[in-house]
């Protein structure tokens, strides 16, 4: 554990489709230099929480949400929060690859083109570089950046879609089960990838793959019917649960 | 709590007690598979049979269109020996440019062509034979050629329907005989193409509705399109799901069901009635048009933008693009085909729709192509109503030849919507 104040915080959240409630007094901080994992059953509002923490449901119809969420102590669903700042800050990676039907570069560049993050050709060259060396993509790419980003490999579309993320310099990458789609080489490697992220960006991630919870995450939150369970290190949570209810997901009661 | 969790399968083995082993080669079965076939068979022939029918029909369609259309296309033309020398006041520094014309026409150019008609065709008609515009032909070619005011020439001129029809052999049997015994030959019909509506067939065209009808697209599509674009961009992109907009949605699909001479008169009311636009005019009939063709736009843009996966929205707001830039920079774009295909289908509609262009007046008599937007036109499909109305039979294949040219045009349309499809597609 370090001693940062933590990246993210969440006070007494709820959310709420319409009159259904999807998340329950939901409170939590993301550190900085973890990895977080949220795990639990389809339907338990892990995915609904991580969207929340860019505001992502903003778009859904409906949704409402309650609660302080903070980004390095600044409420996110402040009025004067910029929203499309807010998710230039706080980056996110889909379950299923969804790469822009453009070229590979023009998928990298996009973000950073929008932001004006890049002063002419040579520096915008320069990010979609190193943004896809970041992804350990570049050397599968580099010598076809014009080729179609649908073209790739569903593991190559995913590595792309987090370079893609990556291009706009975040502080913060959500991870919506980004390797549920991907055969299990490939789910290797943006494990891998993750590992190497880390530090660099707070990182949050869902998957219902506790194996990949275990292997990744230094922090695990364990989510069932909209509530947060149990949170703590990973170790203790796979090995040593308080709560009877991790216990039985965990060892597979249900799920 | 977990015990609600774990599935309550049914026990499996409790099979129907009694049941035998199915045998699958008694003749029962044999005649159960024996009549699938023949369903199959049945349902192959219906169909191929309704294929064979539709095309049957458009193969009739086509071959009796081109079979008489193209004749429109051409013109019956005889050789009429002509000698000037000596009949017109005129000389050859007079012949420059448009004055030219007048002066000819002055000089009396069409009485001395006339009594040249009637001098070598005399047990014929004489210049009953000749087409109104024959004598137009012999002021090309002098103006062409001053030298030809110095000596005698022969030169084939367009003759009269009657003529021209019995040549085509549809004629009567006293003009047929009349035909036979001149010196007739058959040319390209150059007037067809550039002249505009006329009371002799001969010299009528199909320039002025054509022109009336490009104009009255032009003004269409102006508007009809990125008001459409944006009509459906707003309704699928922004606006929210409540009654309101439950309504309007009712509205524009019962809108692109109206029938179209409704539209017609609401185009007679509300731009000359209320505004007092011209009548007559490609304007207004784009205008009419275009209150017409925008629920089709609107409807197949909506439906092209609901094709865009979520996906997409989902990465571009994931990366911090506004909903302006999710719309213009990636929603738009991935829809164009579909629009782009909805607004030729709409417009290809319009192209052919004569009924509201009634009732708004673009049904005169218009003798000259349209000059502007204000001027008064007909169009395509109105020509051909009006001379399929006709009495004169030289109007048959001129009508035929209209159609010839709309459905070019309509083709043609179809193929650019084909065309501009493949190029935007994108997979994904």
């Amino acid at each position: 554990m370090s001693n940062h104040p933590p990246k993210m915080t969440a006070e007494h959240v709820n959310v709420f489709y319409g009159d259904k409630q999807a998340i329950r007094d939901v409170s939590i901080a993301i550190d900085q230099d973890n990895v977080t994992a949220f795990i639990g059953p389809s339907g338990c509002g892990k995915s609904t929480f991580l969207r929340t923490l860019n505001r992502m449901n903003d778009t859904v119809p409906n949704a409402r949400v309650e609660g302080d969420i903070r980004l390095d102590g600044q409420n996110i669903y402040a009025p004067e929060m910029d929203v499309v700042q807010l998710r230039a800050r706080v980056g996110m990676v889909f379950q299923k690859p969804n790469p822009f039907p453009k070229s590979i570069y023009e998928n990298v560049a996009y973000g950073a083109r929008i932001h004006g993050l890049a002063q002419g050709r040579a520096q915008l060259d320069a990010i979609v570089e190193q943004s896809l060396q970041r992804a350990g993509l570049w050397n599968e790419v580099k010598d076809r950046l014009g080729d179609s980003g649908t073209a790739l490999s569903g593991g190559q579309q995913q590595r792309l879609c987090i370079a893609r993320a990556i291009a706009v310099d975040p502080e913060v990458i959500l991870m919506d089960e980004p390797a549920s789609a991907l055969d299990p080489i490939a789910t290797a490697r943006i494990e891998e990838l993750i590992h190497e992220l880390k530090g660099r960006y707070a990182i949050a991630i869902v998957t219902h793959n506790m194996q990949q919870a275990a292997r990744v995450s230094q922090r695990t939150a364990f989510f069932h019917l909209g509530e947060l369970v149990e949170y703590g290190e990973t170790s203790e949570i796979f090995t040593n649960p308080r709560e009877q209810r991790t216990r039985d997901y965990i060892t597979g009661r249900y799920g | 709590m977990s015990s609600s969790l774990v599935p309550q399968l049914p026990i499996a083995g409790a099979e129907p007690a009694g049941r035998t082993p199915t045998d699958w080669t008694t003749p029962a079965s044999a005649k159960r598979i024996a009549r699938r076939y023949a369903a199959e068979r049945r349902f192959r022939l219906l169909g191929l049979g309704a294929v064979v029918l539709s095309v049957g029909f458009l193969l009739f369609l086509l071959a009796t269109m081109l079979g008489q259309g193209l004749q429109g296309f051409t013109e019956t033309r005889v050789a009429l020996p002509i000698d000037l020398r000596g009949r017109l006041a005129i000389t050859p520094a007079q012949l420059e440019g448009r004055r030219g014309d007048l002066a000819l026409a002055a000089a009396g150019l069409e009485g001395a062509v006339d009594a040249a008609a009637n001098r070598a065709f005399a047990g014929q008609g004489g210049a009953a034979v000749l087409s109104e515009g024959a004598w137009l032909r012999v002021r090309d070619a002098v103006k062409a050629d001053p030298s030809l005011l110095a000596r005698p020439f022969m030169l084939a001129v367009p003759v009269g329907s009657d003529i021209d029809v019995a040549h085509k052999g549809a004629g009567t049997a006293e003009a047929e005989a009349a035909a036979a015994r001149l010196p007739l030959s058959r040319g390209l019909n150059r007037t067809f193409l550039s002249a505009a509506d006329a009371t002799d067939p001969t010299r009528v065209g199909v320039w002025g509705a054509l022109k009336g009808s490009l104009l009255t697209m032009a003004v269409t599509l102006a508007l009809a399109f990125p008001i459409g674009v944006l009509a459906a961009l707003y309704l699928e992109e922004y606006a929210p799901r409540n009654r309101w907009t439950d309504l309007i949605e009712v509205s524009i699909n019962n809108l692109a069901a109206v029938p179209s001479i409704i539209f017609g008169l609401l185009g007679l009311a509300l731009f000359l009635g209320t505004l007092g636009l011209p009548r007559s005019a490609p304007l207004v009939g784009g205008l009419t048009l275009a209150l017409m063709t925008m629920p089709v736009i609107v409807i197949a843009g909506r439906n092209a933008i609901k094709g865009v996966p979520p996906s997409i929205r989902d990465a571009a707001l994931g990366v911090g693009a506004s909903r302006v830039q999710v719309v213009f920079h990636h929603v738009l774009p991935l829809a164009l085909p579909g629009i782009l295909t909805g607004t030729i289908i709409g417009m290809a509609r319009a192209l052919g729709e004569t009924a509201p262009l009634l009732m708004i007046g673009m049904r005169a008599f218009i003798a000259a192509p349209p000059g502007g937007l204000a001027s008064p036109a007909t169009a395509l499909p109105v020509q051909i109503f009006l001379w399929s109305d006709e009495v004169n039979r030289g109007f048959v294949e001129k009508t035929s030849a209209a159609i010839v040219v709309l459905l070019v045009l309509l083709l043609a349309m179809n193929g650019v919507a084909i065309w501009l499809r493949n190029k935007f597609e994108t997979r994904w």
